[in-house]
């Protein structure tokens, strides 16, 4: 998918020195992926019906996201870094949450994907089976895009919405307890 | 030098019928112009009686040549020398290389084996290995997938294979093997998978599986004598492995075991620790966990544990206790005692007696530790031997889903894998340490085999109100408990030292700093910048009357996760966001061997 965004960004690589060039400097909130069309039961969606993140003014985050900033610091960033900012060896997810199209994303979760070869053996592994991930995927999701995008900084989110009783219902159901 | 290998002859002369692979490794490893072992003897110290390299001309050290290993991700161990050959090892694949030292090193044969690829994910924390291991003429090669294979040493062919554990369970392998008498002892990564560690011990001539010892389960499992078996003087008594466990949580109760192992030869003991209970959510396994975060001392024959120490009952910060146990003999109020010294992640320094398993020091090696005011040393008391827990930063006395903040040290420990060295001329340690702290929040999780089991949301950073820097590289004195000089570093000191009779302690730095400093007063006296960031350990060697230090190259490991996006405090205001420099501005992948001489 191309981005208009992605065409903003040489101005503010330039000033970026030694700093890897991401997607996220130059996001636009208006961007269709990204802008807020509706709510439902506490979780915000676009108006393709894709999940979404909602950062208030004050800087206070929607319980999906900030619930999906916990989980991926359990169950992703022993690979791919703190903050979805990667690492030695996984990519940035807080890039590839913007630069891959949602439905693209939950299928390198959901099965996996491997590239090996002579000079890379970067392996995602499928985590279909593991509540712990799926049950929270959009969760994660929103999260890295909110950060990938620069909605939210690096780090915990300091102000957050209430848990909603449908996410908890929901939650409940999905880890079986 | 070593008085604890000279001691050993009568030993292995009353056992001689089986044990010629014992004596032909300590015969290989009494010679100093070699580096037959990982940990540069069975005692663990890393130190050579090499001194031609000395703290007079050491900064004259030049690069005397270099070796691409092909492979691009965490290098950590080092090569072996043993007679006229090196052999180097790669992380996954875990290539192994002979090279040859009369002929400019000449690869003599490589061995790369064929591993599923769907391991790598299953590795926490990038697809490191610590090198291979020799004796009786064979190498010994412990394969991501945890297939254990003998090579013969002169021509690389697989002489047998053993394979000890699943990884589509989560088992799988980033340690060496430890040789011992007639036996190969290994042992099993997977902490973060639900993986229940255990200690294996193969035969050497056959790869056929001798014993296997459980960090948990029940008697018969985790192969103790209730009786005889002690903890800190006192007998474990019957399910010791199973009665501090809800339920059937031990099953998958970790205490895996991927740590440097030691050997006395006289005690006839194997000492190595096991690693943090799973899940990171301590709310999930009420109870003191047994026998996870244990140093353990066992028989090698078969198994049997003589005594156990659990330094963090209940653990609640993913201390894992698997780092090296260094055996010294010194002199303690006057009396000579065999000694063993462990640098544990919880950010304790022990020091114990290596034969009882009694406890005789128990101090901080890095004064920002603070989840705990100390470890109570009174033998009467009813917590002797407890670390005593400070509530603000107990995550299990906060609860599930509260964010316990500026815990340190952070989960990575004081110190990691990343072994010490010893010198016995300035009875000092040398350590590699790292100085991050963290926020820890606890939260429910499911198990399923095969897949991560985790259960807390962490946050690291530089230790507040410090020099601003990640690492520390310490010389401690482990009779008094005290850090004699500290060295700061940017980054996490993630390299195994080495210490040397030319009075020059050497260690790497995340930059790609190969450093040499005055091992009586910490001053720098070499740097060499490799190219590529260092997780290996310093290794030493002799050939041609000429003496080498050789060092891998090559970031990644847990090192390369945190650090290469550069750590944040996320309670800092912005201004402070991005100060630390993030590692990928020094450094990036690549897997090299460089080796130093001094100038002809």
């Amino acid at each position: 998918m191309t981005r208009p965004f992605t065409l903003l960004l040489a101005a503010a690589a330039c000033a970026m020195s030694a700093s890897v060039v991401s997607a996220a400097d130059a996001v636009s909130m208006d961007d269709p992926n990204i802008a807020v069309d509706y709510e439902e039961g506490g979780r915000y969606f676009t108006e393709d019906g894709i999940p979404t993140f909602n950062v208030a003014e004050d800087g206070t985050v929607d319980w999906p996201t900030f619930s999906g900033f916990r989980r991926y610091h359990a169950e992703c960033h022993v690979c791919h870094g703190p903050d979805g900012e990667g690492s030695t060896y996984a990519p940035a997810l807080k890039d590839s949450a913007l630069d891959m199209d949602y439905y693209d994303f939950v299928d390198v979760v959901v099965n996996g994907r491997q590239k090996v070869g002579a000079a890379e053996n970067s392996v995602m592994p499928a985590f279909g089976t593991n509540p712990n991930v799926m049950c929270y995927l959009d969760d994660i999701y929103t999260y890295l895009k909110a950060h990938g995008s620069g909605a939210i900084g690096r780090g915990r989110p300091a102000q957050k919405e209430a848990k909603s009783e449908t996410f908890s219902e929901m939650e409940d159901a999905c880890m079986g307890s | 030098m070593k008085t604890l290998t000279l001691l050993t002859s009568g030993v292995a002369l009353f056992a001689a019928s089986f044990a010629s692979a014992n004596e032909d490794l300590m015969t290989q490893m009494d010679d100093a112009s070699q580096w037959a072992i990982q940990t540069g003897d069975y005692a663990n110290q890393r130190y050579s009686e090499l001194d031609s390299i000395n703290k007079d001309n050491v900064g004259d050290l030049q690069v005397a040549w270099t070796f691409s290993t092909g492979v691009l991700r965490g290098h950590e161990g080092s090569p072996l020398v043993v007679g006229d050959t090196m052999f180097v090892h790669t992380p996954f694949p875990n290539i192994v290389y002979a090279l040859d030292l009369n002929e400019d090193g000449k690869i003599k044969w490589r061995y790369e084996p064929k591993q599923d690829p769907n391991v790598i994910p299953v590795m926490c924390c990038d697809t490191v290995n610590r090198g291979v291991a020799y004796a009786d003429g064979k190498i010994f090669l412990h394969q991501a997938d945890t297939k254990v294979v003998a090579l013969d040493s002169e021509t690389g062919e697989v002489l047998w294979e053993a394979v000890n554990g699943d990884p589509s369970k989560g088992e799988t392998n980033t340690a060496t093997v430890l040789p011992v008498k007639d036996k190969v002892i290994v042992g099993i990564s997977g902490g973060e998978f639900g993986v229940r560690g255990s200690v294996t011990a193969y035969n050497m001539e056959t790869g056929e599986q001798e014993w296997r010892a459980y960090s948990m389960g029940p008697d018969e499992d985790i192969l103790v004598d209730p009786e005889n078996t002690t903890h800190l003087g006192e007998p474990v008594g019957a399910d010791s492995g199973t009665n501090t466990w809800e339920g059937d949580q031990w099953m998958i109760g970790g205490g895996t075991t991927w740590g440097w192992y030691s050997y006395d030869p006289e005690a006839d003991l194997i000492y190595y620790g096991t690693g943090n209970p799973s899940t990171w959510n301590p709310a999930q396994r009420p109870g003191d966990n047994r026998w996870s975060m244990t140093v353990m001392a066992r028989d090698p024959d078969d198994g049997m544990a003589k005594w156990f120490y659990q330094m963090t009952p209940h653990d609640e910060w993913d201390y894992d206790g698997i780092n090296e146990m260094i055996l010294t003999d010194q002199e303690m109020d006057g009396e000579m005692r065999q000694l063993l010294t462990h640098f544990d992640r919880n950010g304790l320094a022990y020091t114990m007696d290596r034969i009882t398993g009694e406890l005789l020091v128990a101090e901080k090696f890095d004064p920002v530790v603070n989840w705990t005011t100390g470890v109570d040393m009174d033998p009467a008391s009813e917590n002797y031997g407890r670390p005593a827990v400070v509530a603000e930063y107990s995550t299990e006395q906060n609860g599930e889903d509260v964010n316990s903040t500026g815990i340190c040290p952070a989960a990575l420990g004081t110190k990691d894998q990343q072994p010490a060295s010893y010198s016995p001329k300035t009875e000092l340690f040398y350590v590699p340490t790292n100085h991050v702290c963290m926020d820890y929040e606890p939260f429910r999780v499911s198990y399923t085999a095969g897949q991560p089991y985790v259960g807390a949301t962490l946050a690291m950073y530089p230790a507040p109100d410090s020099h601003g820097g990640m690492g520390n590289f310490i010389a401690w004195d482990n009779i008094n408990g005290e850090i004699k000089w500290s060295i700061p570093e940017q980054f996490s000191v993630w390299s195994g030292a080495l210490a040397t009779a030319g009075d020059v302690v050497f260690y790497g730095t995340l930059e790609g700093y190969l450093k040499a400093v005055d091992s009586e007063t910490g001053d720098e006296l070499y740097r060499f910048k490799t190219p590529s960031g260092i997780i290996g350990n310093v290794m030493t060697y002799e050939h041609g009357g000429k003496q080498y230090v050789g060092i891998l190259s090559g970031v990644g490991g847990w090192a390369g996760i945190g650090l290469a996006a550069g750590l944040t405090n996320p309670n800092d205001g912005l201004g402070a966001v991005g100060g630390y420099s993030a590692l990928s501005d020094y450094t990036a992948l690549g897997g090299q061997l460089t080796v130093f001489a001094l100038p002809d």
